[in-house]
């Protein structure tokens, strides 16, 4: 086939649009959400007195560190599937995330007796909350990733962990009103594990699923 | 024409393409081939490799930018987009050929002048991957392509739908995109 055939076969199907990529993303994260939060309320549930612990630092810490999370790294997905897109200032806009921790984790430590450090980092129930993120995230992981075919990503790899970090940061947030363990301590680890896992998944699946 | 006005005036066509404008974006992509041509038998040539089947790597690469058209942001610059892309189908085309290569970023407006001839004979071309399609899709590929049919034609001359001949021309050349991408050349 010579390439100006090809082109008249490319012109002819010019009309059929396709689907933005932000609608895409928009329609594909309405299932993955819907299942999230099913399995959450289904297997985790809210913890008691839920709105009124807002009040409390900690905890209010936690859930909005999730959720920045989830915003940042969706706006580092958006950007990973266009060509061309610059991304390098989404992906360091990223550290905000462990700066924040860390100011957590500093503001933690004075305020905790050194004897209870330990009994924080370790909570109550940390496999648990290894097993809950990823399970809270698998849903959203996928519809994420099956709605970033649509794009080009330079690197399928990298978009495909991003993608991960996305719904492993999804998960965590759902997960933050369940578990009682609201330690800047306990989220280092133990989130940070479980992000880490369902940020591997992505990568792994991305780099065969994200080709294009 | 050079740089950056012509990367506007790409990106002019690439936007009434969007919209609608058949012949707007056939232009383009009429345009554009000669510089995917160019950068084609330069990056094969970079890498040691024959430039006989550049126009392998150009189709391809037109194939990309169609599909992909909607990772382009109207609003973005056009030359980045079409540059990630080429490059991507570059790296992609060497290492299919089995080669691990870095390209120099180049600017498309430097190499314009050398590509403008389609080689007569074709060594590699998307015709190849015809054969895979299911009948219909290739049957409406093949009646567009090469014998120049419009839509209404094909409907016609198959009796089937409009919508019928879209969606069959739509899935033949994502199907012929994602044999390129599978198969060994």
């Amino acid at each position: 086939m010579k390439t100006d055939d090809l082109i008249r076969a490319l012109a002819a199907d010019c009309a059929t649009r396709p689907t933005s990529l932000r609608r895409a993303f928009a329609t594909a994260m309405i299932p993955g959400l819907a299942i999230a939060v099913s399995l959450y309320l289904a297997f985790l549930g809210p913890r008691p007195h839920l709105l009124w612990l807002l009040a409390e630092p900690r905890f209010a810490f936690k859930v909005c560190l999730s959720l920045l999370l989830a915003a940042l790294s969706a706006r580092l997905v958006m950007r990973l599937i266009k060509p061309g897109a610059e991304s390098r200032r989404a992906a360091l806009l990223l550290a905000i995330v462990p700066a924040l921790l860390a100011a957590g984790i500093a503001v933690e430590l004075l305020s905790v007796p050194i004897g209870l450090w330990s009994q924080k980092l370790i909570g109550t129930n940390a496999l648990h909350c290894l097993k809950s993120i990823p399970m809270l995230g698998l849903a959203p992981l996928a519809a994420i990733l099956l709605s970033l075919r649509q794009g080009a990503p330079e690197h399928p790899a990298i978009a495909g962990a991003a993608a991960g970090l996305l719904a492993g940061a999804i998960g965590a947030a759902l997960y933050a009103t369940h578990c009682p363990d609201d330690s800047p301590l306990f989220v280092a680890v133990w989130y940070t594990l479980a992000i880490t896992f369902v940020t591997t998944i992505g990568a792994v699946v991305g780099r065969r699923l994200l080709r294009w | 024409m050079r740089g950056e006005e012509q990367e506007k005036q790409w990106a002019l066509l690439m936007r009434a393409g969007n919209a609608g404008d058949g012949d707007s974006y056939r232009r383009l992509l009429l345009l554009l081939t000669p510089v995917l041509r160019a950068n084609a038998r330069r990056g094969l040539a970079s890498a040691g490799m024959a430039d006989t089947d550049a126009e392998d790597v150009v189709q391809e690469t037109l194939l990309a930018i169609h599909l992909k058209r909607q990772s382009w942001d109207e609003e973005a610059p056009f030359g980045p987009w079409l540059r990630a892309i080429a490059r991507h189908k570059m790296i992609d085309a060497l290492r299919r050929r089995g080669r691990r290569i870095t390209l120099p970023v180049d600017d498309f407006s430097e190499i314009l002048a050398d590509g403008s001839a389609e080689p007569d004979m074709l060594v590699a071309d998307v015709g190849r991957y015809l054969e895979f399609l299911p009948l219909g899709q290739r049957t409406i590929v093949q009646a567009i392509a090469i014998d120049g049919a419009s839509i209404a034609d094909a409907a016609a001359r198959f009796s089937m739908t409009t919508g019928a001949v879209r969606v069959a021309l739509h899935r033949g050349l994502s199907a012929l995109a994602r044999k390129f991408r599978t198969e060994e050349p």
